[in-house]
């Protein structure tokens, strides 16, 4: 089980927060304006990386926060 | 046989214990293979397979053979059990059986922070966890050794002293749990460890692995008789229980380690045979020892071994007898814990030895493949010294013991002496041969995961302690490779055996999963509810009166709602307050229709849609104040769109000032359901006027009832009726029911369950989101276009003109009514056409997801989501259900009360 470092709270265990996939993949400013496949990569197209990537977490049983983090996919180490 | 002294068992306390229903005696600090032993018993139950004799093999976790059933707990080595007074023990042939009789014993969970953990407590995880200690720093070391039976009176833990360890740490932070197994090593230096009738959960900063080496058996013809023992095993049993286990020996060896044996059984008086697989063995045997260069090559006896053939390179082949054979076939380091850490190994030419951490942990002595005491004690020092630091309580290098250097003469490793592989056994407890593995290999498999899986060679409960290494010898041979370029099969957790009582914990009955019920859950429970759970809520399904079946009581709760007037608890909705200057423009973006102009005082049902166009909740909102809505969700779904909220707060819309509180728990909710509806809250709420000029649908009204309870009463229906909601502070919950239920009394007020709920919503064709819809249903396929805003952008909206979502012949929600009326169709059930074929493939057409009997109706009916299915009015389609089939016709979703007559009384 992971330890996660919440920025708020500091170190807590895995099962305190929630996993919340790619992060900077911000709500298109104007949904109507793009075209299906614009909006169908912000829908459904995530990246997959083997290595670092920037992902978001929530810390749900704790303060309830959301964050930012850059985790190893491939050793679960986070490096910020 | 017991020997006449010696031993580290405590002769003044005998213990009498039945094994098989015959009644023997042993010592306190035996263990149930030792007494065995000493009773003259080495013979265990047959094979799982082949039913041939077998013996106590080892003298640890690595027993491939002596299964036992202790009590009710089935499938334990007899060399890990501790004897204990009255022990009653049936040895078993490879499986057990669970008992079915629940576990009467109370198992906890413990969990815990240190700065260092020590695995291991022989010679380097003691010198480890000692040198660790001295700076100050918290240090847990986890002791193999005995694990106890149940026994509700044990420590939990033991402080102080352990053997090799000084009083001088007595006022250190070491924590010693004895009897103890680590068994789990997991992310971030998460480490669980069966001690006792405890779970500990530990999380370390630093881990030193001292979890020494197993010793291997060599493969050779008839390598399972009873009497066979590995080398390692026979010199604990003479030193450790002073049991000799034959008194007429061949030793046969790889490598230096079984000297040790061979020492110990001149000294306790055995005759000895050492076969040395090296051409030129050390000079290491006592006087007198005659010591073969060769190898065992088959054995001989047949409840136990009488002889052992020996092939030699020099002279002839000699056959020895015998009644004991022990074997060496040298040492692999206990790398499962490392592994499972996702540590990686290499293989040495010997063995797999641990080679790069991936975590914060150190591997020392044995388990690293330093076999040399002296260096091995310097490599746990240096470990600790280096961990102390790390967690900033430094030490300094301890003194060393005094410890004899040696010389070693090098291994000559041994996976398979020549015979007939039919009688091989690469895994004693899995039956497994050399004929098996090479009938794997010849199959087309490579990889020892394959072959694994095949053969089932390594996942008996011993966890391939033994058959690993033998195996990918063999495999090796046959492929003409190395096990080094094989690699090993992955090691998972538990490393050992671990039972579901001491993983549950107190985590059982009632236990298992928090249980939520309502202020008026007493009520419900005195007045004869059946109860159904909705995610943890305890609801109340229906109210049957004596004699009444389910069918019988829904039917007649619905009448009462529709002719009469019901009540039903309905506290479980889920409540968010959403507060702030911007929470209408939030719940704007938030709903598939808007919120933001919403007249305070008023309610409007909302629906919302995940970002892909799809149905994720529904509810109704009520505008308390200019700056604070009154949310309300599906009973499953509140958690997840107080999550929903919070996520699209923080990360989309930080601008947006808007706050979100759960207030699920701090309201009741009570329905007040049907014609009659308007007398009864006249009646409780006397200063309200509830005229429906005054006080129209979806409107709410704040007041006091006639007891004094502040009140929030809402003109909502999800029924078609007319109805209210009566909100007060959870605190009156039951209050407010009681007097509703008083007051209704002279109308025949009847409370009614969740059941009677699904069947009046049904009537009118209101979905119920996660049973109507499932996460592929957007707003439109409901037939509610109605609630989709074209004003303005709420998540969702963009999704519903992709092609496939607006595409028009979608699965869309309508009814159905079976054509014989008293034919009920099976939620879930599939539709397909008329004319479709009767064996596959047969085009699906949809499904039921809701049926029911409906009293106002007096017939069956349905919602089901068919494909088209509002451009398929009137036709007829089938239900085949094996047996029988049931047809049924397309219909508009909605069954009563068209018009939407009745919601105004």
């Amino acid at each position: 089980m992971l330890l996660i470092s919440c920025p708020w709270c500091g170190e807590r265990e895995e099962t305190e927060f929630h996993y919340g996939g790619q992060a900077f993949v911000s709500y298109p400013a104007d949904p109507e304006s793009l075209t299906d496949e614009e909006w169908a990569q912000y829908v459904f197209f995530r990246d997959n990386p083997k290595g670092d990537f920037a992902e978001r977490w929530v810390h749900s049983a704790g303060c309830r926060r959301w964050f930012n983090t850059v985790r190893n996919t491939v050793t679960s180490e986070f490096l910020s | 046989m017991r020997l006449a002294q010696g031993g580290e068992i405590d002769r003044t306390r005998p213990l009498t214990f039945t094994l098989d229903g015959v009644e023997y005696t042993g010592f306190d600090g035996d263990t149930l293979a030792s007494a065995m032993l000493a009773n003259g018993i080495v013979q265990v139950a047959p094979s799982l397979y082949r039913q041939r004799p077998r013996g106590i093999f080892s003298a640890g976790v690595e027993e491939p053979n002596a299964l036992v059933q202790v009590g009710a707990e089935p499938s334990l080595q007899a060399t890990t059990v501790r004897l204990r007074a009255g022990l009653v023990a049936r040895t078993l042939s490879g499986v057990g059986r669970l008992t079915p009789e629940p576990e009467q014993h109370r198992y906890d969970k413990r969990f815990t922070h240190t700065d260092i953990l020590v695995i291991g407590a022989g010679p380097s995880g003691r010198m480890a966890a000692r040198t660790a200690a001295a700076g100050g720093a918290r240090v847990i070391l986890v002791g193999a050794g005995l694990p106890e039976l149940s026994d509700p009176s044990g420590n939990v833990e033991s402080r102080g002293p352990l053997g090799g360890i000084g009083d001088e740490l007595a006022a250190t932070q070491l924590r010693v749990l004895t009897g103890a197994t680590a068994f789990g090593y997991y992310d971030s230096n998460y480490v669980l460890v069966a001690h006792k009738q405890t779970l500990w959960h530990i999380r370390a900063r630093r881990v030193i692995l001292a979890t020494g080496a197993h010793e291997q058996p060599i493969v050779f013809e008839n390598n399972d008789r009873p009497g066979i023992m590995l080398a390692g095993a026979v010199r604990k049993y003479i030193t450790q229980y002073a049991v000799l286990p034959g008194r007429n020996a061949v030793v046969c060896t790889t490598n230096d380690s079984a000297y040790a044996t061979v020492a110990a059984l001149v000294q306790a008086g055995a005759r000895v045979t050492v076969v040395d697989s090296r051409p030129i063995p050390p000079d290491l045997a006592p006087k007198g020892v005659e010591v073969i260069s060769g190898l065992v090559t088959n054995t001989e006896g047949r409840h136990r071994i009488t002889a052992a053939a020996v092939t030699t390179g020099s002279t002839q082949d000699r056959r020895i007898e015998c009644d004991l054979l022990a074997v060496s076939g040298g040492w692999q380091p206990a790398v499962h814990l490392f592994s499972q850490s996702r540590g990686s190994v290499r293989w040495n030419g010997q063995a797999f030895v641990p080679d790069a951490s991936a975590q914060a942990n150190r591997v020392v002595g044995a388990a690293n493949g330093t076999f040399d005491t002296r260096a091995a004690l310097i490599e746990a020092a240096e470990a600790a010294v280096e961990a102390a630091a790390a967690v900033g309580y430094p030490v300094a290098m301890p003194p060393l013991p005094a410890v004899q250097e040696r010389e070693i003469t090098p291994d000559n490793p041994v996976w398979l002496v020549p015979g007939d592989p039919a009688n091989q056994f690469v895994d004693l407890q899995r039956d497994a041969t050399v004929a098996d593995v090479r009938r794997a290999v010849g199959a087309g498999m490579r990889s020892p995961e394959h072959v694994k899986r095949y053969t089932t060679i390594g996942t008996g409960a011993d966890q391939g302690r033994t058959s690993n290494i033998p195996a990918l010898g063999v495999i090796a041979e046959a492929l003409g490779t190395t096990p080094g370029e094989l690699g090993t099969t992955t090691f998972r957790a538990p490393s050992v055996p671990v039972s579901f009582a001491l993983m549950a914990g107190r985590d059982r009955g009632k236990l298992h999963d928090p249980i939520r019920t309502t202020p008026i859950h007493s009520w419900h429970v005195t007045n004869g509810a059946e109860f159904e759970n909705v995610g943890q809520w305890k609801r109340p399904w229906f109210y049957p009166k004596p004699g009444e079946d389910m069918e019988t009581a829904v039917l007649r709760e619905c009448r009462a709602a529709r002719t009469g007037v019901g009540m039903q608890d309905a506290s479980t909705l889920g409540k968010i307050e959403v507060v702030g200057p911007d929470a209408g423009e939030f719940l704007n973006r938030m709903y598939t229709n808007a919120f933001k102009k919403l007249a305070v005082g008023s309610a409007r049902y909302g629906m919302m849609c995940k970002a892909d166009g799809m149905v994720f909740d529904d509810g109704v909102t009520m505008r308390l104040a200019d700056d604070r809505y009154y949310v309300t969700t599906t009973t499953g779904g509140a958690a997840n769109v107080l999550d929903w909220f919070e996520e699209w707060s923080q990360t989309e819309w930080p601008e947006l000032a808007v706050t979100f509180t759960s207030v699920t728990e701090q309201w009741s909710t009570i329905a007040v359901v049907g014609p009659r509806s308007r007398a009864v809250i006249g009646l409780v709420a006397p200063d309200l006027d509830v005229s429906n000029e005054a006080f129209p649908f979806m409107t709410f009204r704040e007041t006091t009832l006639h007891n004094g309870i502040p009140a929030r009463i809402a003109r909502i229906s999800f029924s078609g009726e007319l109805a209210y909601e009566v909100n007060v502070s959870g605190w009156y919950g039951l209050a407010a029911w009681e007097a509703i239920h008083e007051e209704g009394r002279p109308y025949g007020i009847t409370p009614y369950g969740t059941e009677t709920m699904h069947v009046l919503r049904a009537e009118k064709g209101f979905p119920i989101v996660g049973q109507d819809t499932d996460g592929t249903v957007t707003p439109h396929d409901l037939g509610m276009s109605w609630i989709v805003s074209q004003r303005k952008d709420f998540v969702g909206k963009r999704s519903l003109r992709r092609p496939d979502t607006a595409r028009p012949d979608r699965k869309h929600l309508v009814g159905l009514l079976p054509v014989d009326p008293g034919q009920l169709l099976p939620e879930g059930a599939q539709m397909v056409a008329l004319d479709a074929p009767t064996t596959p493939p047969v085009p699906m057409e949809g499904h039921v997801t809701s049926s029911y009997r409906s009293a106002a109706l007096e017939r069956t009916f349905a919602l089901a989501l068919i494909r088209n299915g509002r451009n398929r009015i009137g036709e007829t389609l089938r239900a085949p259900l094996g047996d029988r089939v049931i047809e049924a016709i397309v219909t508009e979703p909605v069954f009563y009360d068209k018009e939407g007559a009745r919601r105004d009384g």
